[in-house]
C-alpha cells in the first residue's frame, strides 16, 4: 500500500520488482549464475533490462514453468534447470530467487532443494543460495538485500579473517572499484559484497567466458563470519533483514551501519570508520581528493547555490543524494522513492537537518505520476535521478536531469558513473554545476560563451 | 579476431558436434530443431520441430505470453490505456522498451505510450484477490486520462488466484461507457510470446475490429498487418503508400490508434508483414468481412518493389499500377546506388539471423542485396508454418500448450460480409502470380546447406560463431554483448539499436550503411595492445 497516496494504482513506477534486485546481487558473487524459479518471461525481461543499463552479457537461468507446472508444482523443472546450469556453466554457486508465480502456487523451494541434494548428492553440487523474492512484496532493493543475506546465511562460517566486510549496497561498478582503491589506500583488507565491478563492467575478452570473471570469491564470503567488523551502507536498512545484521546476530561480527558515502560528510563518516578499523590516518591521496573537492565546492558555489533540486531513486541512494545536495548549497525540495521502508523521512532529516533551513518534502512509496504532480508546484531547477524521470519530469518541466543510479538507458557509460567517496562527490558536483551552466547558456538570448 | 571464415564448414558435422554436448534426451529434441537446409524434389523443406517448450536452465531468447500480448501487439497503439494487472515488474519491463514510435496527429492528441499503468499488486491482493484493486485502477486511469478504451493485461499471479479480469472489464465498460477489454495473457501460458500474439489477436477481433462502420475515403484501401513501427518503419511505409495513392486504413499496430482498428474491416486487402504475430487477424477479417490477405515484405529494395506491385496488381487499376511503377522507378535506383556503395565492404561476407517470427527471414533480402550470404538463421518463437510454409498447417500437431489458447469460431457477418473479388477475378489473380493466404516460409528461400535452428541458445550460438566467424550476427539486446565478447558485431533486429527505419526504400539504404559500418569496424583490431601484437625483440643474457 502506498503511503498517503490518493491512488491505489501505480502509474510510471519508481521501483522495479524484487527478483531483479536479487539477480543483480548474485551477479556480484564469483562463479554464480542467477536462477529464477518461475515463468521464463521473468528471466528474459530482467535480463534485457539489466543488460540495457550495463551493456554486458547477463545470463539468468529459469525453470521455465508452463501452465501444467503452475498447477502441479515446479519442482521437477527446478531440478532439471539446476542440473542444466551445473552442466552447461560449471557454476560454483547458483543464486536461486523465486518469482510471483512460484510464490503464489506455494512451491516449497527448501523442500525441493533438500530432495535435490539427496537425489544428486553424488554429484559435486554448487552452493545453492535460495532467496524468497515474490515480486508482489517489496521492491528490487528488498530482493538485493535479501539475496545477500541468503548468500551469507548459506556460506558464512566462523573462520577468522583480517578482512573487514563491506556491504556496499546497490552502487555502480565504478563505485565498487573506487571502494577497493580506498580500502587499499588504508592497507585494510576488505571483502566487498557484492562485487560486480568486473562481471557487469568487464573488458574485451580473448576467449568467451561462460560466467563473466570477477565477483566476491566464495571463499571470502565463507570467511565473513570471522571478520573483525562489517560496514553496511544504507540508512534505511533494517539490520534484521540484511547480511550485516545476520553476521552480527550469528557470529557477533560488529555491524557499523553507515549511509551510502555520497557527498563530503557521509564520506567523512566512512573515512572515520576506516581510520578506526585500520588504525591509520586518512591516506594522503584521499586527503588530497577531499581538499580538491572542498576547493571545488568553494569555486562552484555560485553556480549551484540556492537552486531547487528534486531527488528520486532507491531510498538509500536518495538519502545520500539529499545529503550531498544540502551540503553543496542546493535546496532539495522533494526526496522521493518507490520504496517504503518507513525510514526515509527520518534518514533525510538525519543527513540534512542541521544544514537546511527547511526540510524537503519526503515521499516514499510513490510513482512518477505523483512525483510529477508534486513537481509542478515545487518549480525545481534540477533533477537528480535515473533515466525513468526523463520523459515525465525533466522533459515535461524543461529542467536538466543529472543521471545517477539505475536504470540509465538513455546515456552511455552507466557502469562508470561514480557516486561514492570524495571522488564520487567531485564528479557529481561537476556534473550538477555543468548541467545548470548548460541550461543557463542554452536559455540565454545573449549566448554567453564565458560563464 | 578475423571475420573471414577459416575454412569450409560442413554443417552436418557441426550439427553433430553441437548435439554431442547434450544429454541424450535433450540431444534428441534439439536434433529436430536444428536442420541442414535441403529441399526435396517437390521443392518442400524438411519438417522442423518448433513452438515447443524451452528446456529449463538453458538460456533462451524467448519471452512470455504477456510480453507478446501487451508488449508486442498492443504496445504500439497510442490511445488505448494499457493496464498491467499484476505486481510491478512486468509493467515496468515492458514500459517503452521496444522503440516503437508513434506520431499523434496533433501535439494535444492522446498518447499513452509513455505511461506505464499497473495495479502493482501486493501481498494483500494475492491473498484476498485483486479484482477490487483492478476496478479502482481502471476508474483512476479513466479519471486521469479520459481515454476511449482501456485494455487489461493479466500477469502470472492473476490466473493463479482466479481474478476474473473479463468480468471486471465488462462491468467497467458498462459503468464508464467506454470500451474496456481484458487479456488472459498470463506469462506461463504457451511456450513463448507467440501465445500472447494469438491472445491479443483474438481480443482485438472480439472487442475492437468492426466497431466503426463509417466508410473510409479512398479508392485503394489496405491494412498493413504485423508492422510495429520500430525505429520509424511505419512512417517510411505510410509515406510510400501515400505517394502511390494507396489508402492505409489501419496498421496492426505500428503508429496505430484505436479508431483505425475499429474500422479496419473496411479495407479491401490485408497485407501481412509479420506472419507469426498477426495472421490470426488476417484470417478472421477475411472470414467475417470478406477482405482477402496476401503476404508482403517491405524489408529490402526489391522486396518493397515487389510488394507494391502485388498490391497494385490486386486492385488492377491502370492508374495505380502506373503510379506505383513511377515511385519504384524513382526510388529503386537510389537504393541500388546505395547498395553499390557498400558492396566493396560487404560482398561475400556471412550473416546469421536469429530473431523473431519473421525478421530472420525478411532481413535475408537486405543481406542478399549487399552481396552477403545468410549462413544460418532461425526464429525465436515461430511455428512450423513460418519455417516450412502454410501448406503444412493441416499436419501441425496441436499440443497441450497450443490447446489452451482459444481458437475463435468466426463466421461471415450476415450484413457486413462483402466479397471483394469474384471467384473468377481471384482465380485470374492467382494465375497471374498473386498468392492469397499463403506464406511460403523461410526455409524455401534459403540456400541448401545453410543451418536452420529453432529457439537457439547461448551454447549453440557460440558454436556457430566459432566455426563460421560471421561478419555480423543479428539478434536482440540479450544476445548482443555475448556475441560481441566473441569478437563479432551484433545488430539488434528487435529494436534496431539506435537506428532505423529499415523498411521501404529509404530504410534499405539505411540498413546497408549500418551493416557496412559494422562489418568494416576497425575496433576488433585493437583487442591486443601494440606490444602484444609486436613484442620487443627478445634477448638472452650471455651466460644463459
Amino acid at each position: 500500500m502506498k503511503d498517503g497516496s490518493p491512488f491505489v494504482s501505480t502509474t510510471n513506477a519508481c521501483k522495479l520488482c524484487t527478483p531483479l534486485g536479487a539477480c543483480l546481487a548474485f551477479k556480484g558473487i564469483e562463479g554464480c549464475v542467477p536462477f529464477l524459479h518461475g515463468s521464463q518471461g521473468c528471466a528474459t525481461y530482467m535480463r534485457r533490462y539489466i543488460i540495457s543499463h550495463f551493456r554486458e552479457p547477463v545470463d539468468i537461468a529459469s525453470s521455465a514453468l508452463g501452465e501444467k507446472n503452475a498447477i502441479y508444482g515446479g519442482g521437477a523443472n527446478l531440478k532439471k534447470g539446476l542440473l542444466n546450469v551445473m552442466d552447461k556453466y560449471g557454476a560454483k554457486a547458483i543464486g536461486l530467487a523465486t518469482t510471483c508465480l512460484t510464490e503464489t502456487i506455494g512451491d516449497d523451494v527448501k523442500m525441493i532443494l533438500s530432495e535435490f541434494r539427496s537425489e544428486f548428492g553424488d554429484l559435486s553440487l554448487p552452493a545453492i543460495l535460495p532467496v524468497s523474492t515474490p515480486s508482489y512484496s517489496g521492491t528490487h532493493m528488498d530482493g538485493f538485500t535479501g539475496a545477500l543475506r541468503a548468500a551469507v546465511d548459506v556460506l558464512a562460517g566462523e573462520e577468522k579473517t583480517p578482512a573487514v566486510n563491506v556491504l556496499s549496497g546497490f552502487v555502480s561498478p565504478e563505485d565498487i572499484r573506487h571502494l577497493k582503491t580506498i580500502c587499499r589506500a588504508f592497507c585494510l583488507p576488505a571483502t566487498i559484497l557484492p562485487d560486480y565491478s568486473d562481471t557487469l563492467d568487464g573488458g574485451a575478452w580473448e576467449e568467451y567466458e561462460k560466467i563473466s570473471p570477477g565477483g566476491t570469491p566464495i571463499a571470502a564470503i565463507r570467511a565473513m563470519g570471522g571478520a573483525p567488523a562489517s560496514l553496511e551502507f544504507g540508512r534505511t536498512l533494517d539490520p534484521a533483514r540484511t547480511a550485516g545484521g545476520l553476521l552480527e546476530e550469528r557470529f557477533g561480527v560488529k555491524r557499523l551501519g553507515l549511509g551510502l558515502p555520497i557527498g563530503l560528510r557521509e564520506t567523512d563518516a566512512f573515512m572515520a570508520a576506516l581510520e578506526e578499523l585500520s588504525g591509520r590516518c586518512l591516506p594522503r591521496a584521499l586527503g588530497a581528493e577531499r581538499a580538491r573537492l572542498v576547493d571545488a565546492l568553494v569555486d562552484g558555489h555560485k553556480y549551484v547555490a540556492g537552486k531547487r533540486c528534486l531527488i528520486y531513486g532507491e531510498e538509500d541512494l536518495a538519502v545520500g543524494l539529499a545529503s550531498f545536495a544540502a551540503e553543496i548549497g542546493l535546496v532539495p525540495v522533494l526526496v522521493a522513492s518507490g520504496g517504503s521502508s518507513g525510514r526515509l523521512t527520518s534518514a533525510v532529516a538525519a543527513v540534512s537537518g542541521d544544514i537546511l533551513r527547511e526540510q524537503p518534502q519526503v515521499a516514499s512509496g510513490v510513482d512518477f505520476y505523483e512525483i510529477a504532480d508534486k513537481a509542478k508546484t515545487l518549480a525545481p531547477d534540477l533533477i537528480l535521478g535515473n533515466s525513468k524521470g526523463y520523459r515525465v519530469l525533466a522533459k515535461e518541466l524543461n529542467v536538466p536531469l543529472v543521471r545517477v543510479g539505475f536504470p540509465i538507458h538513455d546515456r552511455f557509460g552507466a557502469s562508470r558513473v561514480i557516486h561514492l567517496g570524495y571522488r564520487g562527490a567531485q564528479s557529481l558536483f561537476d556534473r550538477v554545476a555543468n548541467a545548470l551552466i548548460e541550461k543557463k547558456q542554452a536559455d540565454s538570448d545573449i549566448g554567453y560563451g564565458y560563464i | 579476431m578475423t571475420t573471414k571464415p577459416k575454412k569450409t564448414v560442413d554443417p552436418s558435422v557441426l550439427k553433430e558436434e553441437m548435439l554431442r554436448k547434450y544429454p541424450p534426451k535433450v540431444a534428441r529434441k534439439r536434433s529436430k530443431q536444428i536442420l541442414v537446409n535441403e529441399l526435396d524434389e517437390q521443392g518442400h523443406s524438411q519438417e522442423i520441430m518448433s513452438n515447443v517448450r524451452t528446456i529449463p536452465g538453458i538460456i533462451t531468447q524467448r519471452g512470455c505470453t504477456y510480453a507478446g500480448c501487451k508488449g508486442v501487439v498492443l504496445g504500439p497503439t497510442r490511445d488505448i490505456v494499457n493496464i498491467t494487472h499484476g505486481p510491478i515488474g512486468c509493467g515496468f519491463y515492458s514500459w517503452l522498451t521496444r522503440r516503437n514510435q508513434t506520431l499523434p496527429p496533433t501535439p494535444e492528441s492522446e498518447n499513452y505510450m509513455p505511461y506505464c499503468f499497473s495495479t502493482d499488486m501486493g501481498e494483500h491482493d494475492i491473498v484476498f484477490g485483486g479484482e477490487k484493486k483492478l476496478r479502482q485502477a481502471v476508474q483512476e486511469a479513466f479519471d486521469a486520462m479520459n481515454p476511449k478504451a482501456i485494455g487489461i493485461f493479466s500477469t502470472c499471479p492473476v490466473g493463479l488466484i482466479g481474478d476474473d479480469v473479463h468480468a471486471v472489464a465488462r462491468d467497467m465498460k458498462e459503468k464508464l461507457g467506454i470500451n474496456v477489454f481484458a487479456f488472459s495473457c498470463e506469462g506461463y501460458k504457451g511456450v513463448s510470446q507467440s501465445a500472447g500474439h494469438h491472445i491479443a489477436n483474438n481480443q482485438l477481433f472480439k472487442h475492437v475490429i468492426g466497431l466503426d462502420d463509417t466508410p473510409t475515403e479512398g479508392k485503394f484501401k489496405i491494412n498493413l498487418l504485423g508492422e510495429y513501427n520500430i525505429g520509424g518503419d511505419a512512417f517510411e511505409l505510410e509515406e510510400l503508400f501515400t505517394r502511390c495513392g494507396i489508402t492505409l486504413v489501419s496498421t496492426f499496430s505500428g503508429n496505430s490508434s484505436y479508431d483505425q482498428f475499429a474500422k479496419s474491416h473496411s479495407a479491401d486487402l490485408n497485407c501481412v508483414m509479420c506472419h507469426r504475430s498477426i495472421n490470426y487477424v488476417a484470417e478472421m477479417i477475411e472470414k467475417k468481412f470478406g477482405a482477402p490477405w496476401i503476404k508482403v515484405n517491405f524489408i529490402g529494395g526489391e522486396a518493397t518493389a515487389k510488394s507494391l506491385r502485388r498490391i497494385a496488381q490486386y486492385f488492377g487499376d491502370k492508374e495505380l499500377i502506373e503510379r506505383v511503377e513511377a515511385v519504384i522507378a524513382e526510388e529503386l535506383p537510389k537504393v541500388k546506388a546505395a547498395a553499390e556503395e557498400v558492396l566493396p565492404t560487404t560482398e561475400g561476407k556471412l550473416a546469421m539471423l536469429f530473431v523473431g517470427g519473421s525478421r530472420a527471414h525478411h532481413y535475408q533480402e537486405l543481406f542478399h542485396e549487399m552481396g552477403m550470404k545468410t549462413i544460418a538463421a532461425g526464429y525465436e518463437f515461430a511455428h512450423r508454418d513460418d519455417y516450412e510454409g502454410r501448406h503444412v498447417l493441416p499436419s501441425v500437431k496441436v499440443d497441450a500448450d497450443s490447446r489452451n489458447i482459444e481458437e475463435l469460431e468466426v463466421e461471415a457477418d450476415p450484413a457486413r460480409y462483402r466479397a471483394r473479388k469474384t471467384p473468377e477475378e481471384l482465380k485470374a489473380l492467382e494465375d497471374a502470380g498473386v498468392e492469397f493466404k499463403n506464406y511460403p516460409g523461410m526455409m524455401m528461400e534459403m540456400e541448401s546447406k545453410t543451418l536452420i535452428i529453432d529457439d537457439i541458445n547461448h551454447y549453440e550460438s557460440e558454436a556457430l560463431i566459432e566455426k563460421y566467424k560471421p561478419a555480423v550476427f543479428c539478434a536482440g539486446i540479450k544476445e548482443k554483448y555475448v556475441v560481441q565478447k566473441l569478437g563479432v558485431p551484433l545488430k539488434q533486429l528487435h529494436n534496431y539499436d539506435v537506428g532505423g527505419p529499415y523498411a521501404g526504400f529509404g530504410g534499405a539504404a539505411n540498413f546497408y550503411r549500418e551493416i557496412a559500418r559494422l562489418v568494416s569496424s576497425k575496433v576488433w583490431t585493437y583487442m591486443k595492445a601494440p606490444w602484444e601484437e609486436n613484442p620487443e625483440l627478445s634477448a638472452t643474457y650471455v651466460w644463459e
